[in-house]
């Protein structure tokens, strides 16, 4: 179809750059098949993360052309080829080599989050009952594939760092998967206010535009939260309660 | 020794899908103390691709189900060559193992009254499948990572293990290597479960991602195990075959589970002209009866789409091969149709098929609810696998070694049923995490050598040090395309005679395979360590099909396309023999017990 010049950040932790691939692309081909037919051609050391190539495991996430992406679903066919494509690392995180990034840190936050804890079971034989609509809400945040663009692209992280003091929109999807699970009966409303941080989160929505599982992340999941979140603590009226209480 | 990381546990879990999960959080619970290795980050395994749902006789749907049934159906659909133990095992336990997954926090799709709800599914008698529309793999592996992690397991991401390593005959641990930085690792295991999944990646169009390359497979054979059913290679009907980038990519069974109809090039409904004996009593005679069958209507019987695999696979070759296929060589999947029967057709479509319809519309730009789609035949899954004890998992030959999931063999006998891989992983997962940690409490660890170590570092390193070799990629095409060509849905003696020769070429070849650079992440140095355990795989399947002269199951060769009583109840065993050649030979198919034969005679 057409020879196409590629530019991939190659490199290390300590230093890196582009360089410049040519490859041929033929019709369907996506971002990762070019990649995969670079390293085989001329590269075979290029580090690139990938799995299923269907969109379904969530691990080549990059930066094509700029824009954070699953490479095995971006179609070369959508992209211009008079100017070179460029390809690097996702930025939020660490970088290993070439675009493969440490991203360790996503799976110590899933762990400070409390479990799943369900109701006693509704029947006697230990199973429970509940509405496919009360499944719906959830079901769309159980989508998620964990690729974490949004957490690429979240200023908090991306820009600020604040990696310490905030889980990222992806374990905001989390908590909320647990929290509007129709059986779950665990609070998490005090974490979420403290060391998970989801008053950083100022609803700019750019995870909810590079989800490529189109999860409306910010207005179903982090407001919810939010909401919840004053409810519980900034409610004067619960405020007084909780004075007279004590 | 001591210039690598030593890490030791009770029990070591190779694979972090659905089986090797499964069985870690098992032994955990155990009170074992687990490690798990996975090849890529966890959460990632194949587990999440797949589509259909986790059969599992619940009842929800139809209450003259019961595991009997599912018993029968798993036994038909293996041609009787299932071990029938597991068969059995596997249709009374998997109910539990589906409500325990639904205590861990998985939301599956519910029926009206707020049950489980369960969807057909080819060769199961009633609906079976529970499911969340067709992204059941994905809910049920973050079920089991996010449960998981609070059980104390160690977990190894991006760790490849090269070799199993023993104590006279049994497993004691395993030599590994870090992707990231490339270092070795050495595990001291008290009992080491598999779980690393199938061999799909020895083919050129397969619907599995790179990391099923039948390590567990290669590891087991290479430290003395068994392996059985090998010849068994199921080929998926439905694959996408257009544009050429994603061929291969898998279309789930669960389109025709909700009236999906399969159509030539004339647009003719091409199932309904070949249904076998065995199926004919279960099998509409009409489209419209196949349609309310799959509305739920309880008197209606099965459309012939929903045929087992193997003969549905081999029907769209037979129309592509007559000059009927569709334009890029294959057949018309259309599900687009039923916005005739269905008042909101277009909304029902993307709610019980979200990923279908997102995957076309991204990677084809084909709107299913408005058009068909163009589907084939691709390589997904193995039935063959390590040899085991049918309760326990363990090596019929290597003690300490234990095997789950799709590196486990013998459940599924000749063919496997849609469904039944998501419901064996946590079955036969649970089972081997359980057995593993019995057998780690009953036993100290063992003494590995230095030596041994040593050499498994030393044949690690070479094809880095080695600096004008072929490329591994290269090798790993040819392979491919060899096992494609010669050893794939349509075999013959002939064919596989020169494929077996190419893969002994290609053994030589490995040998001398060079990967350009340094140790830390380097995929080229990865895939020339895969080769070998694919070129395992690979002679293993093209010998024990060779060894089968007929026709059954996954199994079809046109010079022997018939079935032949003298294989009705072998099953093929593979091992390597005192000389380190490959060897093969039959062995017979455990009796039923008393209630298995009754069973079967009433419904099989």
């Amino acid at each position: 179809m057409a020879e196409v010049r590629f530019m991939i950040w190659r490199g290390d932790a300590d230093r890196g750059e582009f360089q410049d691939y040519d490859t041929e692309i033929t019709e369907g081909m996506v971002v990762l098949d070019a990649v995969h037919q670079i390293q085989a051609e001329s590269a075979p050391d290029l580090a690139v993360r990938w799995n299923c190539k269907a969109g379904k495991c969530g691990s080549c996430s990059a930066e094509v052309n700029g824009n954070p992406r699953l490479m095995c679903m971006t179609r070369m066919s959508d992209l211009p080829f008079e100017a070179p494509i460029t390809v690097e690392p996702i930025k939020a995180f660490p970088l290993v080599k070439d675009l493969v990034t440490d991203v360790s840190w996503n799976f110590e936050m899933k762990k400070r989050i409390k479990p799943f804890r369900p109701r006693p079971p509704d029947a006697e034989d230990g199973t429970w009952r509940f509405d496919q609509v009360d499944a719906d809400r959830v079901q769309e945040f159980r989508k998620c594939i964990e690729c974490f663009l949004c957490q690429n692209v979240c200023h908090v992280l991306r820009e600020h760092h604040l990696h310490d003091e905030f889980i990222g929109p992806r374990y905001l999807v989390n908590v909320a998967a647990l929290e509007m699970h129709p059986l779950d009966t665990e609070n998490r409303l005090s974490e979420l206010r403290s060391d998970q941080g989801i008053g950083y989160c100022n609803i700019t929505k750019c995870c909810t535009k590079v989800c490529p599982e189109h999860i409306t992340i910010t207005d179903n999941a982090i407001i919810p939260l939010k909401e919840r979140v004053v409810d519980e603590f900034y409610d004067p009226f619960r405020k007084l309660i909780r004075l007279v209480k004590r | 020794m001591s210039r690598f990381a030593i890490h030791e546990y009770d029990v070591l879990v190779v694979g972090a899908g659905g089986a090797g999960l499964r069985a870690a959080i098992e032994a955990a619970a155990e009170e074992a103390s687990v490690g798990i290795v996975c090849k890529s980050l966890l959460g990632k395994a194949h587990t999440v691709m797949a589509e259909g749902g986790v059969a599992a006789a619940l009842s929800n749907v139809d209450d003259r189900d019961n595991w009997r049934v599912h018993f029968a159906d798993t036994m038909r659909g293996g041609q009787y060559l299932n071990q029938p133990l597991m068969a059995e095992l596997h249709a009374r336990e998997s109910p539990d193992r589906v409500r325990e997954l639904e205590a861990w926090g998985a939301l599956f799709d519910r029926t009206d009254d707020g049950r489980v709800l369960q969807r057909n599914f080819g060769g199961h008698q009633y609906p079976r499948l529970a499911h969340v529309g067709d992204r059941t793999g994905l809910e049920m592996i973050r079920t089991l990572q996010d449960h998981g992690i609070h059980q104390g397991i160690d977990v190894h991401m991006e760790c490849t293990v090269l070799r199993l390593l023993k104590d006279g005959d049994r497993v004691v641990g395993a030599f590994a290597y870090e992707r990231e930085t490339g270092r070795f690792l050495v595990f001291r295991a008290k009992a080491t479960v598999l779980a690393t999944g199938g061999t799909g990646r020895a083919y050129r169009i397969t619907s599995n991602s790179w990391e099923y390359t039948g390590d567990g497979h290669a590891l087991a054979y290479e430290a003395g195990a068994e392996l059985i059913d090998m010849e068994f290679v199921q080929f998926h009907p439905t694959g996408m075959i257009w544009p050429p980038s994603v061929r291969g990519i898998l279309v789930t069974e669960g389109v025709r589970g909700e009236g999906g109809v399969l159509l030539n090039s004339e647009g003719e409904r091409f199932m309904f002209e070949d249904i076998p004996e065995l199926y004919r009593d279960s099998t509409a005679d009409s489209p419209d009866e196949g349609w309310r069958y799959t509305q739920g209507d309880r008197d209606a019987r099965r459309p012939p789409e929903l045929l087992t695999r193997d003969h549905v696979a081999r029907c769209i070759l037979r129309e592509v091969r007559e000059g009927r296929g569709s334009p890029h060589g294959g057949a018309f999947l259309d599900i687009a149709w039923i916005r005739d029967k269905l008042p909101d057709g277009e909304a029902h479509i993307k709610r019980k098929l979200p990923s279908m319809y997102h995957q076309f519309k991204e990677l084809a730009d084909i709107d299913i609810t408005q058009e068909a789609m163009e589907v084939g035949p691709t390589t997904h899954y193995v039935m063959g696998g390590v040899r085991v004890d049918s309760e326990s998992q363990m090596s019929t030959s290597v003690p300490g070694l234990f095997a789950a999931g799709e590196c486990g063999g013998g459940l599924h006998g000749a063919n496997r049923l849609g469904g039944n891989s998501l419901s064996d992983l946590l079955v036969f997962g649970q089972r081997a995490g359980e057995y593993a940690a019995a057998f780690a409490a009953d036993h100290p660890h063992g003494e590995i050598a230095e030596e041994a170590v040593e050499q498994a570092e030393r044949e690690a390193l070479a094809p880095l040090e080695r600096t004008d070799g072929e490329s591994p990629y290269a090798l790993q095409e040819e392979l491919e395309e060899a096992m494609q060509d010669l050893v794939g849905i349509v075999r013959s003696e002939k064919d596989m005679e020169r494929g077996l020769e190419k893969v002994l070429e290609l053994h030589e070849r490995t040998r001398g395979v060079s990967a350009e650079g340094n140790r830390q992440y380097n995929p080229g140095w990865h895939t020339a360590l895969d080769l070998p355990c694919l070129l395992v795989v690979s002679e293993a399947v093209t010998r024990a099909a060779l060894l089968r002269k007929e026709s059954r199951g996954a199994q079809f060769r046109e010079d022997f396309p018939e079935k032949h009583a003298e294989f009705a109840s072998v099953n093929s065993v593979v091992r390597k023999g005192a000389s380190g050649e490959m060897e093969v030979r039959h062995v017979p198919v455990p009796e039923l017990t008393a209630e298995q034969k009754q069973i079967i005679e009433e419904m099989g």
